[in-house]
């Protein structure tokens, strides 16, 4: 019952949603403000119903209703609680259901906290975002049911994947599916803008919060993403550049790039028809890995159980939505009045720049991802396109992102003075240098790129505190510099938090790539591995039981210059329901690297009680996530700036609004 | 089979790879190895080299490769006995020819031509404004000097 | 000048929803490798003879010698393999064709054992206990099936040759193979 509760609810939402998709824009078209403000009842009904919807599904997963099919496929009743509430999410049509609403959650949103949006503006946005809605909950409703019934009712379920029973991968989706469908609202507002045929810096400044919240979200689910295979799959990999994980990263980078342009429109009122044009690629980026993922296009070692035909109901989703988007660029784009201008070497030029080789890097990514299915379809011909094209594409255009992101915050807009901006970053740039010699020196023969990642990432951090130095005047002024700390805006603490964030993460990303060192042994109980100056002793194996599988445990004694530092307790679990077994890495985590051990029964023949043991040291990977979390902070310590809090500016106001 | 082998994939993923028998005693030849197989894509599975892939026929591919390497071949050599068999599909870096060329050369070419539609967009900004006054110029390092506090 | 530029995002976007929904079509696997060796001539290893059972052996030159034949990858531990096995001897006897089994990481006892109990159709057995033989052929699983003609190969097919679905492009091939 409460199953065709939840069900009924979506067709309501449906219903209400259509509502929304017409009647506030055409209330814009005829000033009528009624009709523009139903908008923020519908808006409000539609993510209280898919709400009802979504909590009628858990219902049905926490109290393990296995007359729905969704359940009887995902779910079994001796899994731990928090992974039955995480299959929620975990089936195409679930995680399909969290999609829409998100959707409808964001648009609620806009319309509770954008209580001084214009009305013509807020109404068409909210009518675009409808749109959207109207084409998921249809796709839901006709493809995709989650509450459809089984015919009969079984005893039990099949479990969900035991890969996937991780409190890792149970977050993953949902930051991820934040990130990724908060560019909606973004797209929703630069279709409006297009609508109406104007855009100012009002309008980039409503939408900066949203582009931002979205941001911060993704990050947090990319990285979260991460970090499960890294500790999950067993090998110690954190990024494989397979087509699930490049459409994710796509959205992420465009999304960067469309963060920094929305402050040129906002701040110069320039750029306009390019952030316009961001948004709408953001948005239909995150589509397009909607799409991937469901269509079975490309194969990769992550999907959703895939169906055709779902895949051309996406595609005509797609191509209505992106399409229709694009059409009305074309036609609107060319009359958006161009804005100020500005010298060749100022902070306009630095974030064009940015925008510049994040967007080439982006479609870098797209092509080495669809290129194969390009080929195919053009001659036939079958090709892989692996890891190693994207380090030979992918990170040259990087290097010079890196470069210039040191010195980007230091120039001044319209027009900056280039000599004293080098003036200011001399010592980061001869401790840099400096750097990349020592590696070079001590690390002879070693990876080449190790030396570029880490001078680079030196280099990002220390010019990042010298602008922040420079903004507090702490050299010319150490007293007063901490009277001006408590002055800065927020955003400014929040640039300074994710570009050190990022040099963090660099750290890490070129430390533990080109550093890592690795051990793969025959082991019996008693046997002596070295490793990075470890010594690792395995002490043997014991059956320890779980809830829903039995875990064979090793031990592993770590010594470190003879002492005692950790037992390390790599296991292999069986799930019996699934007849599955995965692999629980054992890892010391310390600040100069990971031990990582995982145990695992040897494909050949060998002798009765005979592990095979894999060690990896893997240096500074830790500089990766706690990058990531800078990231992420930086990214809401920036969005509580009073400057962009949601709704606070209007449009006569902001104009006299000085630039920063 | 091909269904029962993706399972074993999917199974694969969670466990390991290179094998303690499978080990090259010269270091050299091993780091080579690995680099090769790194760069294999395992046939069976959806997206993985077989480096870390352990369904069997990722594990007598490791195996050849050494066996190779151990009898003198370069690793052109080992790649081309590979394409031979299994196409290029079979390598994660696809090779430079004809059917790729623009996968090789599209970012650069992306990069040249975004660099060059931006510097087209913003021509007239490039023309440098007119000198100021001595007093204009001291406002603007007022200004300035505010921007950065 | 500015109009045709803003119509660039779109065109490029309609050029990659073609080549999409082209990826979408139903008879597209996108798993499926095309096989390397189509056109070329058969590998040269030779495979010991399955010791145990009544077999030729697996010699390419005698493959060779046939107008048309078939070389079928199996091993007695693959389940389709089993499914595959009865329509696979009845086709090759319908037909006449010479076909010539690959055993493929395989126990010799195991392979015996399951040839005597489903039958022995092929005229000759390799016993391919490293798999490198199933390297040499360019296979990625159990079972396959190549279609050769005087010692070229023209075709192969992935999967158990059972079901309308899977055995009908495996019959147009032989078709085929049989003008050549």
């Amino acid at each position: 019952m409460i199953a065709e509760t939840g069900h009924f609810a979506l067709a309501l939402a449906l219903m209400v949603a259509l509502v929304q998709s017409a009647l506030p824009i055409l209330g814009a078209a005829r000033r009528d403000v009624v009709w523009m403000r139903s908008a923020e009842v519908t808006s409000l009904a539609q993510a209280g119903l898919i709400a009802i919807a979504f909590g009628a599904l858990m219902h049905a997963f926490v109290t393990s209703d296995f007359s729905i099919i969704n359940v009887f496929e995902n779910s079994h009743s001796a899994k731990p609680m928090i992974y039955k509430v995480s299959a929620t999410w975990g089936s195409h049509e679930g995680s399909l259901l969290l999609w829409v609403l998100i959707l409808s959650l964001f648009g609620a949103g806009v319309s509770w906290a954008g209580g001084n949006l214009p009305d013509g503006l807020k109404a068409r946005t909210l009518s675009v975002q409808a749109w959207i809605t109207v084409g998921f909950l249809s796709f839901m409703l006709f493809t995709s049911n989650p509450f459809e019934r089984m015919s009969f009712i079984p005893a039990n379920g099949n479990d969900l994947n035991p890969l996937l029973q991780d409190i890792g991968l149970a977050l993953h989706p949902p930051l991820l599916y934040v990130g990724y469908v908060g560019f909606s609202i973004v797209f929703s507002f630069a279709v409006a803008a297009l609508i109406e045929g104007h855009v100012d810096p009002a309008w980039a400044r409503w939408v900066r919060p949203w582009t931002l919240a979205a941001w911060v979200s993704l990050t947090g689910g990319i990285a979260l993403g991460s970090w499960w295979a890294y500790y999950e799959l067993g090998w110690g990999g954190w990024w494989f550049w397979d087509p699930v994980e490049n459409v994710s990263f796509m959205p992420w980078l465009l999304g960067t790039a469309l963060l920094h342009s929305a402050i040129v429109t906002e701040k110069r009122d320039t750029f306009k028809s390019w952030t316009i044009l961001l948004a709408i690629l953001t948005f239909s980026l995150s589509l397009f890995g909607t799409f991937i993922v469901r269509s079975g296009l490309l194969t990769s070692v992550h999907a959703f159980a895939v169906d055709p035909e779902r895949g051309i109901y996406i595609l005509g989703l797609l191509g209505a939505s992106i399409g229709g988007a694009l059409t009305l660029f074309a036609w609107r784009a060319p009359q958006l009045e161009p804005g100020g201008i500005f010298a060749p070497v100022s902070r306009e030029t630095g974030l064009m720049l940015n925008n510049l080789l994040l967007a080439t890097a982006t479609a870098t990514v797209l092509l080495g991802t669809v290129y194969p299915l390009i080929l195919e379809a053009l001659t036939g011909e079958k090709i892989s396109v692996g890891p190693p094209y994207f380090a030979m594409t992918f990170t040259p255009l990087m290097v010079p992102l890196i470069l210039a992101m040191g010195i980007g915050p230091h120039l001044s807009w319209k027009r900056a003075d280039l000599r004293g901006v080098l003036q200011r970053v001399k010592w980061s740039i001869a401790i840099s240098v400096l750097v990349v010699a020592i590696i070079l020196w001590r690390d002879f023969g070693g990876p080449v790129m190790a030396a570029i990642g880490i001078g680079i990432a030196i280099w990002l951090l220390l010019a990042t505190l010298a602008d922040f130095a420079a903004r507090i005047r702490f050299w010319d002024d150490v007293r007063g510099s901490f009277a001006r700390v408590r002055r800065l805006p927020r955003a400014t603490f929040g640039m300074v938090l994710a570009h050190t964030g990022l040099a963090v993460a660099i750290l890490g990303f070129t430390g533990s790539s080109l550093w890592k060192t690795e051990t793969v042994v025959f082991v019996q109980p008693g046997d002596q591995i070295e490793i990075a100056g470890f010594d690792v002793t395995f002490d043997g194996v014991t059956e320890v039981p779980g809830p829903n599988y039995i875990a064979r445990q090793g031990a592993l004694t770590v010594d470190l210059n003879g002492r005692n530092v950790e037992v390390l307790r790599p296991e292999r679990r069986y799930y019996p329901v699934a007849d599955t077994l995965t692999t629980e890495s054992a890892i010391r985590h310390t600040l100069h690297g990971d031990l990582y051990a995982s145990l695992v029964e040897p494909q050949g023949e060998v002798d009765e009680g005979t592990w095979t043991l894999r060690i990896l040291y893997e240096p500074l990977i830790n500089c990766i996530w706690i990058g990531s979390v800078m990231l992420v902070f930086g990214g809401i310590v920036s969005l509580t700036d009073r400057r962009l809090r949601i709704g606070a500016p209007k449009r006569k106001v902001q104009l006299s609004v000085p630039a920063e | 089979m091909i269904r029962a082998l993706m399972i074993i994939c999917a199974l694969a993923s969670a466990a390991f790879a290179v094998e303690p028998d499978e080990i090259l005693v010269d270091p050299v030849l091993e780091q080579r190895a690995r680099d090769i197989s790194a760069n294999v894509r395992c046939v069976v599975c959806q997206n993985e080299p077989i480096d870390s892939s352990n369904s069997a026929i990722a594990r007598d591919l490791r195996i050849l490769i050494r066996e190779r390497l151990v009898a003198g071949d370069t690793d052109n050599e080992v790649y081309t006995f590979l394409v031979d068999r299994y196409g290029s599909y079979i390598l994660f870096r696809p090779p430079l020819n004809a059917a790729t060329l623009p996968l090789w050369i599209g970012p650069f070419l992306i990069l040249f031509f975004a660099i060059f539609g931006a510097c087209f967009a913003f021509r007239n900004t490039e023309r440098s404004p007119k000198k100021l006054s001595s007093e204009e110029e001291a406002n603007l390092q007022r200004l300035r000097d505010e921007d950065n506090a | 000048m500015k109009r045709i530029w803003a119509f660039l995002p779109l065109l490029m976007i309609v050029v990659l929803g073609g080549f999409l929904g082209w990826g979408l079509n139903p008879n597209r696997d996108p798993s499926e490798i095309p096989s390397a060796l189509v056109g070329k001539p058969l590998p040269e290893m030779v495979l010991p003879a399955l010791a145990g059972i009544d077999n030729a052996g697996f010699v390419p030159a005698d493959i060779a010698m046939h107008d048309l034949a078939l070389v079928n990858v199996f091993a007695s531990w693959c389940v389709p393999c089993r499914a595959e096995h009865g329509p696979l001897s009845e086709l090759a006897a319908r037909e006449g064709l010479a076909l010539y089994g690959l055993n493929y990481r395989d126990q010799q006892a195991d392979a015996v054992d399951w040839l005597n109990e489903l039958g022995n159709p092929y005229l000759g057995i390799g016993h391919d206990e490293a798999g490198r033989a199933g390297i040499e052929w360019g296979i990625s699983g159990v079972p396959e099936t190549f279609i050769l003609v005087r010692g070229t190969i023209v075709h192969r097919h992935v999967g158990p040759l059972v079901g309308e679905a899977a055995t009908r492009p495996f019959l147009d091939a032989l078709q085929k193979a049989r003008m050549r």
